[in-house]
């Protein structure tokens, strides 16, 4: 008894270790493609010039570097890597959150209409406002506002049937195709020019990212992150359905709502600065769970750090693969994530979820 | 701690579904909840630990439960309900540890693992510990599910058709842990079972309800003969002893079968 129950727990303790570890390798992972990441671009500058120019930014007393690359580092690359990281893991914990709290393995941002809201919205703003061609504070406050539009909606219509995880889903989906259908009407009347932008909004890029627009999205990665990490007891139990979670002192539906809220902020925060990168929302939980399993404990940051990594490498390819040419990011995740998710999905045949 | 339950009703909407159950259980009782199929069994044991909103007043240990907060309920009730939702394809050992979830924070010490190995143990299925809850088969997740209840360290046990999933071996091993955790931990259990021979064996009083009241409630060796039995099931029956013990061999449906 004694030795079985010292056998057992060692063995969750080892499959902690293994969790541990996984982040762990993600974590260096993600250091090093940043570090490449930043050394590749189509301005063809050496390793050598790219560090130079980093350390000038850190340390400006003791480095120096010319003035090309220091410009192209700091006022270019190292913000869009940057942002890719952020960007990533705060899809994939969206993502995450949004499968957990509503037991669905399809549930993500793009799947429950916080993205096409997000479209809609931009296309709104573009179509509508002819400056936001140029200046684009209004197309960024318009998509963010019309994905949290589309949240609010989300809540108010499952508040009416009972905030079950079937209704947020189906009330996700109705969203989904009914901004789908606005944005497509608004391309429709749109100019070339118009409808240009609007696709090219569609196809996600990280073309556009600076400082500021980087330090806004930390901020709310920053803040939201650790609180759904705290949470994620009750993720866990909500897995096994509502009135045990509720047994077991989770309040159901104050949590369902408040995780749904967070994640679609932190969704929304994200694609109004990059347009629509679909699929690391979806797959990167998914690719998570194949390799460690369903505790949200872990499960948030992994998943995250897993999204990092494909935002990250799908835009260094959409980068050079092409170069000059930049390839939209968001067309680069689907290309990357699909194969990885595929061999990961055949090569384990049990169930995971 | 003693769970008293007064005046007690629930309506879904317009349907009322209970109306007026009065009845309470001790600690170290074992309750058994009987009747037909939409009696409200279940009903009332959710209303039990306040999944479902009843009208009435149950207090537990002189508490209100209705004022209770949920994390204070579920670490007085620990609930194992009929339909066992697969959830998220966890390992069997982890689902269990879920039950840790009143009692702990954010991580889980070397007492709550010991709990959990000790719990699977007890159900016989520690060798299935890091297996999927999703491939074992559906009296093994029964039992992981009563595990996870084990390791709630409930003051009383809610149980709705715990061995309806499970073959007559497994049904005898799971009520007679049900008895022996009642008197080891001095807890109470309620349990909705269809079974009645198996009330009359394990349990210490039984509720029958018919149409949301109580018709009958004693002890089941009184309580339990072909009058009741054909008034509440509509079944002719023989109720024949086995020492105190009555066991039922229905015969046939009141007015013939169904054609």
């Amino acid at each position: 008894m004694e030795e079985e129950s010292r056998k057992i727990t060692g063995q969750y303790r080892h499959m902690q270790g293994r969790r541990l570890l996984f982040v762990t390798v993600l974590a260096v992972s993600i250091l090093l493609l940043a570090i490449v990441s930043t050394l590749i671009g189509s301005a063809g500058l050496t390793a050598g010039e790219v560090i130079s120019a980093v350390l000038a930014g850190i340390a400006p007393g003791f480095f120096s570097s010319d003035l090309l690359s220091y410009t192209i580092i700091w006022d270019l690359r190292l913000h869009r890597v940057l942002f890719a990281i952020v960007a990533g893991f705060g899809l994939a914990v969206a993502g995450a959150v949004m499968q957990g709290v509503l037991r669905n393995p399809l549930a993500s941002p793009f799947t429950l209409g916080i993205a096409s809201a997000a479209t809609f919205g931009a296309a709104l703003a573009i179509i509508l406002i002819p400056t936001a061609l140029s200046g684009e504070i209004a197309l960024v406050a318009s998509a963010f506002l019309a994905s949290a539009l589309a949240a609010a909606t989300i809540y108010g219509l499952s508040r009416y049937r009972g905030v079950s995880a079937e209704s947020m889903v189906l009330a996700g989906i109705i969203l989904m195709y009914l901004f789908g259908a606005i944005s497509s009407f608004l391309q429709y009347i749109g100019t070339t020019e118009q409808l240009q932008a609007v696709v090219f909004w569609m196809f996600g890029s990280l073309q556009n990212t600076s400082w500021e627009k980087l330090a806004l999205v930390t901020l709310v990665v920053a803040v939201t992150t650790p609180f759904l990490i705290m949470r994620a007891w009750d993720l866990n139990v909500l897995g096994m359905g509502d009135q045990v979670a509720q047994s077991l002192g989770v309040k159901v539906e104050r949590t369902r709502t408040l995780h749904m809220m967070v994640a679609s902020l932190i969704t929304a925060s994200v694609i109004c600065f990059t347009g629509t990168i679909g699929f690391i929302g979806l797959v990167s939980p998914h690719i998570t769970r194949l390799a460690i399993g369903g505790d949200h404990r872990y499960l948030i940051v992994a998943s995250g750090m897993v999204g990092a990594l494909i935002l990250l490498g799908a835009d260094g390819l959409a980068r050079t693969i092409l170069a000059p040419q930049i390839i939209p990011v968001g067309i680069m995740t689907a290309f990357i994530g699909i194969p990885f998710f595929l061999y990961l999905f055949m090569r384990r045949r049990e169930e995971y979820w | 701690m003693r769970l008293e339950v007064e005046d007690l009703a629930f309506s879904y909407r317009d349907d009322r579904v209970l109306e007026g159950i009065t009845f309470g259980v001790d600690g170290r009782e074992f309750v058994g909840v009987l009747g037909p199929n939409g009696c409200g069994k279940t009903t009332l044991i959710k209303c039990v630990n306040h999944v479902l909103s009843p009208e009435g007043s149950v207090r537990f240990g002189g508490h209100d439960v209705a004022s209770m907060s949920t994390a204070d309920r579920a670490k007085h009730f620990a609930y194992v309900p009929q339909a066992l939702s697969m959830g998220m394809a966890t390992t069997v050992f982890e689902s269990v540890l879920m039950g840790r979830r009143p009692h702990v924070r954010w991580g889980v010490g070397e007492s709550d693992l010991a709990m959990v190995s000790a719990a699977l143990q007890r159900l016989k299925i520690s060798h299935l510990a890091f297996r999927k809850m999703t491939q074992i088969s559906g009296g093994e997740r029964q039992k992981a599910v009563i595990a996870r209840a084990l390791v709630q360290e409930p003051s009383l046990l809610l149980l709705d058709e715990p061995t309806s999933a499970l073959d007559v071996r497994h049904q005898l091993e799971v009520m007679s842990l049900i008895r022996e955790i009642t008197l080891e931990r001095d807890i109470g259990a309620l349990m909705a079972i269809h079974d009645l021979n198996l009330a009359a064996r394990f349990c210490d009083v039984i509720i029958v309800l018919h149409h949301g009241r109580v018709v009958a409630a004693g002890p089941p060796a009184s309580l339990l003969t072909p009058a009741l039995i054909e008034q509440v099931y509509g079944v002719t029956a023989i109720v024949g002893r086995e020492g105190v013990l009555p066991f039922i061999l229905p015969v046939e449906p009141v007015g013939g079968a169904l054609r």
